[in-house]
């Protein structure tokens, strides 16, 4: 469904590719996460692949089409994101926010109709959230509006979901609420996701597959326990760990720096 | 039921514009009434469709540049209006029309300036808002300091009507211009209502829009064109007549949320029917003279505008 084929991009007017024959091919029922250390090209990644960026070499396509060909409206039909920021200006409800993910399937003149109004309270059960469809939305916390923005890009009914750090500032019931959310929507309705995250354990225990990128270059791709090696972890993320394994997925744990290089 | 209330409303705004005024014109006579007919209604009505211009005009603006301060005289528009008019009376140009039409294309060549300035922030053609609200203000202050130039060395005649023209005023009105906006502000108006989604999505920021499937690019420039010409049509016909594209946004949204497909209209209806009763105050308060219009707004609408303010803080 998703597709990005040895694209290289350069930022104009910067000094080095943000990225560099990156590679990446996202299916239904597959969980792709993407990692690395600040500013390795990980959200570049997914301005291409959505065909906010055009690639300087390689393509970027979207179920067989190239991502920037694609009318926004349409590639809104198929693909939600949840991206890391949102700057939302007026004061609404829950359910009016979670109700502008159905604007992709709304005709010019058209009204919102019943099946709008019923895929929205799916999406918010989908994410336990039909309890708070009448707050607004500055009293919700920030575990609570996150969830309320994944529920909005299920509410377009995607067939590809896209989420850009999702679990920043979450606590560790909701981000282990969110990974568990995404893994149910992989394998109850077939779509796939592709993620974004900093948390390398959770995306480990939870995705399918992993690209670990450094300096906009992929270091490893495929299975968790290929990429996450001791070696490869230390070595992208400049720190000393101790790799375990839970359900046979690698699990890394930092460790403290030795006293004398401490000083 | 707020829809019927607000219809009502502007009803009444309408009905008081025509009945009453400076002379006193008996209720029986009112239908056969040549100042009824010849110079209230057509006084009323393009107060009613200025104001709703203006009204929408601020609505939209307000949503694309996403600030609730943005007022459609933020874009240099009345800047440039004003200097074109000013440049009409300083040289002594004749015919009913020529201050309106040197207003109007004033008001286009700041929209340009502005317009071209909006590019030059944006990626790849796309106009940057913020860039727009400050080249709007930057023009709006030149456009404004020669205006003053030129209205310092004039002699005392031009200098009154260059100014009773730049605080606003409907007195000029006749069905002749009223025609003319009538038929001119659909088209504006119909591009900013089909812009209502678009806008609704971008108060999520700009890349959010686009990923629920808005043509960002576009509904920005198409917005900031039809509300640019909105206003230019309000500043050539009736001056400067500021508050109402600041005010009656937010009071619409007060009852109708933002949601533009309600938000718009109502700001219309609002608009115009506040325009047509700050008219008639303006027309009755001091009669037999006239106080510009643009200072009945201004003096009814700060006081909303705190009233606002503070109810902004507290939500």
């Amino acid at each position: 469904m998703l597709r990005l084929d040895g694209v290289s991009y350069r930022y104009p007017g910067a000094s080095r590719d943000a990225l560099t024959d990156v590679s990446l091919s996202v299916g239904p029922r597959e969980f792709h996460a993407v990692l690395g250390p600040n500013g390795s090209g990980k959200t570049t990644l997914v301005r291409i692949a959505l065909g906010g960026l055009t690639p300087l070499v390689g393509r970027a396509d979207v179920i067989g089409r190239s991502a920037s060909s694609w009318p926004r409206q349409d590639l809104a039909r198929l693909v939600g994101v949840v991206p890391q920021r949102e700057d939302n200006l007026f004061p609404q409800r829950v359910r009016e926010t979670v109700l502008l993910g159905r604007y992709p399937h709304l005709t010019l003149w058209g009204g919102e109709r019943a099946e709008d109004r019923a895929a929205v309270d799916r999406a918010l059960a989908a994410c336990d959230a039909q309890h708070l469809a009448d707050r607004w939305l500055w009293t919700l916390s920030g575990g609570e509006y996150q969830r309320v923005r994944v529920a909005r890009a299920l509410a377009q009914e995607p067939k590809l979901l896209v989420l850009d750090e999702p679990g920043m500032s979450l606590d560790l019931k909701h981000e282990m609420g969110l990974f568990e959310l995404v893994r149910g929507l992989v394998e109850t309705s077939g779509m796939g996701v592709l993620m974004i995250t900093h948390d390398l354990n959770l995306a480990a225990r939870f995705a399918d597959s992993l690209l670990l990128l450094e300096g906009g270059r992929p270091v490893a791709t495929g299975a968790p326990a290929e990429v996450l090696t001791q070696q490869t972890v230390e070595k992208v993320f400049s720190w000393p760990v101790a790799m375990q394994t839970i359900d046979g997925r690698p699990q890394m744990i930092p460790l403290r720096q030795p006293k004398e290089s401490r000083a | 039921m707020r829809w019927t209330l607000l219809v009502v409303v502007a009803v009444l705004a309408l009905i008081a514009s025509v009945v009453l005024g400076p002379a006193a014109v008996p209720l029986s006579e009112l239908l056969r009434s040549d100042i009824v007919w010849n110079l209230r209604a057509p006084r009323a009505l393009l107060a009613f469709l200025v104001g709703g211009s203006l009204g929408v005009a601020g609505a939209g603006l307000q949503a694309l540049v996403r600030n609730p301060l943005a007022d459609p005289f933020l874009l240099g528009l009345s800047g440039g209006a004003g200097l074109g008019a000013v440049l009409a009376i300083a040289l002594h140009l004749s015919g009913p029309w020529a201050l309106p039409i040197a207003a109007f294309v004033g008001a286009l060549a700041a929209l340009a300036l502005v317009y071209r300035l909006g590019l030059i922030g944006g990626t790849g053609g796309a106009l940057d808002p913020r860039i727009l609200l400050l080249g709007g203000v930057a023009i709006g202050a030149f456009a404004a300091a020669i205006t003053t130039a030129i209205v310092a060395l004039a002699d005392a005649a031009e200098l009154r009507n260059a100014f009773l023209w730049l605080w606003g005023g409907l007195s000029g009105a006749s069905w002749d211009s009223v025609l003319l906006v009538a038929v001119y502000v659909p088209i504006p108006l119909a591009v900013l209502l089909a812009a209502s989604r678009p806008l609704d999505l971008l108060a999520l920021g700009e890349e959010s829009a686009g990923y629920l499937g808005a043509d960002v690019g576009a509904v920005k420039r198409r917005v900031y064109l039809a509300a640019s010409l909105l206003t230019a049509a309000a500043v050539a016909v009736s001056g400067v007549i500021g508050f109402v594209g600041l005010v009656v946004p937010h009071l619409a949204r007060l009852t109708w949320g933002h949601r533009h497909r309600a938000l718009l209209p109502a700001a219309f209806l609002g608009g115009g029917a506040l325009l047509a009763f700050a008219d008639t105050l303006a027309r009755t308060v001091v009669a037999p003279r006239e106080l510009p219009v643009g200072v009945v707004t201004a003096l009814i609408g700060v006081p909303v505008f705190a009233l606002l303010l503070r109810r902004w803080t507290i939500a």
